[in-house]
């Protein structure tokens, strides 16, 4: 009779907790279009397999009238579950329990299962739906966002971190997903930003709404700090269950491997890239057509367009495609896209991802505007994640490789393990136009007809410099190979470095450019 | 996600590219050169007094307003050595950032 009468004390306890902020709350969370964080943790794991930790969790303030206040788990519920029967930690931050700020036990809650993530070696997914900093606790609660972004630095490299940004997210708060590797957001849902409108209102005199300030569309396209953009939470837990498919649990193992799958469309791969090298073509297409079952799993879809990112299989096995893209911007390296493709270069080698490159660039973009923002130091990036990333490195030339962005895009000189080259393939220290210009300038200038002469030369230089045997015959590239071909030459040269080995020379860390 | 990118065309070492050109690219503020003379707000705020008036002399390094931002009191001081030609502004007026402010002549 005692017992039972414990186990419905315990029942009766748990059910008040299991409600989180109560009905009004959770009323005013889907009025917003929101799930409750339950909901969401249940949408994303595997059925059944959440385990939780510390419901019975309570705040320590005592202050401001906080001592009689109860708050259901301290607006964060955490656990443990599975993703397609593979190991995850989440938290995820209650909106309807006191808007889900960020109290000392709140932060004690999210550390722990921090410290298990890490010491375990699985994934880490947060979801971060919080008005920021519970000012009742006063530094306390500073001191609970220290410890976590702590952490997201210890853990970086070790395990993926994920951010899923279900909410707002303001102030310091915004600093653990920026230390994390993948940050999702949600149209309408996601808000970011360090300063909000009222502040910048006060201080600066510009209005600008919370959407305009920090909305998902704007960390999508203008500030790169977000990865994925779903147009619904629902969405969003398919990307990231899709993401959590690609990668390894932790940086001592490899990413799962499935059956191999030919292409769909690998029968169009001669037709995409079009012979002159001023015509634009979509490279995701040349990504689908070598990819097993064409699928390619884009990351920062909608930020620095002139380069493309993503994960995709070849044979069954994860690779990460860093392609330019000649569709937008002509395919240049920039401030955005070099920084875009130098953090997923060290996300592919911290987590044993091969890096398969497709170059197809015409150099650096010009512009006052380019150098102020730090195009040097920027560019700078992509040169390093090359230089430094162990893991097997492919690249394939299909069209222009030209002057700084041909050494930049995975080349040889970084120690690219294999470097293949259609025939198309124009290695070459820069366009054949500008080249001619430079280099012919006096016969140009004192020809009786310029125009002719330069065309002359221009032809002239394409013919002997615009080709891929200059740099074949100097073994800078491998082969020289068709274009329906590189499937089976990607492939092999995955199978033959499966076991790639080398070592940095040893130091406390590297100084990357940033 | 719509695309807000738009056709255009591309010049880089002297070829033409076809290709989409980014909203970055497009609303990028072309670059021109700072006039030695004329003295901007370098932050937005407000006015709060000014201490020369037209036709002073004034050297390099004098003061010449104070502007108030983030609650701080900014002295702003003058760009070059000469004449005040001209006060864009008056006490208590707001300014944006990069307002101009006065001419030195």
């Amino acid at each position: 009779m005692a017992l039972s009468s414990k186990i419905r004390e315990f029942h009766e306890k748990r059910e008040k907790l299991l409600l989180g902020g109560g009905e009004q709350t959770v009323e005013k969370q889907k009025a917003m279009g929101k799930r409750t964080a339950r909901e969401r943790i249940s949408a994303l794991l595997d059925e059944g397999s959440f385990t939780e930790y510390d419901l019975f969790v309570k705040h320590v303030a005592h202050d401001f009238d906080m001592g009689d206040k109860s708050l259901p788990g301290d607006g964060v519920i955490t656990g443990t579950g599975t993703i397609d029967g593979s190991p995850v930690a989440v938290f995820a931050q209650d909106f309807t329990v006191a808007g889900g700020s960020l109290g000392l036990m709140h932060s004690r809650k999210i550390t722990k299962i921090m410290d298990h993530a890490l010491k375990m070696r699985m994934p880490l997914i947060g979801i971060n739906d919080s008005g920021g900093a519970r000012i009742q606790e006063g530094v306390n609660s500073l001191a609970g966002y220290g410890e976590i972004f702590f952490r997201n630095t210890l853990s970086s490299g070790v395990i993926p971190q994920i951010s899923v940004i279900l909410g707002p997210c303001a102030g310091g708060a915004v600093y653990s997903p920026a230390l994390t590797d993948f940050v999702f957001v949600v149209d309408n849902i996601s808000k970011m930003f360090i300063t909000g409108p009222e502040v910048i209102k006060t201080v600066l005199g510009e209005e600008i709404s919370m959407e305009d300030l920090g909305g998902a569309r704007v960390h999508s396209e203008i500030s790169g700090n977000a990865h994925f953009f779903a147009g619904s939470e629902e969405e969003c837990f398919a990307q990231i269950k899709k993401l959590i498919g690609f990668i390894p649990r932790n940086n001592t193992e490899k990413a799962g491997v499935l059956t191999s799958a030919e292409p769909l469309t690998a029968h169009e791969i001669d037709g995409i890239v079009p012979d002159d090298p001023t015509l634009p073509y979509d490279v995701r297409d040349v990504i689908k057509a070598v990819a097993d079952n064409s699928d390619f799993f884009e990351v920062m879809e909608n930020f620095a367009g002139s380069i493309v990112i993503g994960f995709g299989r070849i044979e069954g096995r994860t690779a990460g495609f860093v392609a330019n893209q000649p569709l937008e911007m002509a395919g240049v390296l920039d401030v955005d896209s070099s920084d875009k493709a130098a953090r997923f270069i060290r996300f592919c080698d911290a987590f044993n991802i091969p890096v398969i490159t497709f170059v197809d660039i015409p150099g650096y973009l010009p512009g006052a505007d380019q150098e102020h923002a730090g195009l040097i130091r920027h560019g700078a990036k992509i040169l390093y994640s090359y230089s430094e990333a162990t893991v097997p490195k492919i690249t394939v030339i299909l069209r222009k490789a030209y002057g700084g962005g041909y050494i930049a895009m995975g080349s040889r000189h970084l120690r690219a393990d294999f470097v293949f080259a259609w025939p198309a393939a124009e290695i070459a220290v820069m366009g054949p136009e500008g080249a001619a210009n430079i280099i012919f300038r006096k016969e140009i200038m004192s020809s009786a007809d310029p125009e002719e002469t330069r065309r002359q030369k221009i032809e002239e230089y394409r013919k002997k410099f615009a080709n891929p045997y200059v740099a074949a015959s100097r073994g800078y590239i491998d082969a020289v190979i068709e274009p329906s071909e590189t499937r089976k030459f990607i492939a092999h040269s995955l199978k033959v470095s499966e076991n790639k080995e080398i070592q940095l020379p040893p130091k406390k860390h590297g100084l990357p450019p940033f | 996600m719509k695309k807000t990118s738009q056709e255009g065309k591309l010049n880089i070492d002297g070829t033409v590219y076809r290709t989409r050109l980014s909203r970055k690219f497009i609303k990028r503020a072309p670059f021109s050169p700072s006039d030695p003379f004329l003295l901007t707000s370098i932050i937005p705020g407000t006015i709060l007094d000014i201490m020369v008036k037209p036709g002073q002399t004034v050297v390099k390094g004098e003061a010449l307003m104070i502007l108030e931002a983030m609650k701080m009191q900014n002295v702003l001081k003058s760009p070059a050595g000469g004449t005040v030609r001209m006060i864009a502004v008056k006490k208590g007026d707001r300014v944006g950032k990069g307002s101009p402010l006065l001419r030195i002549g």
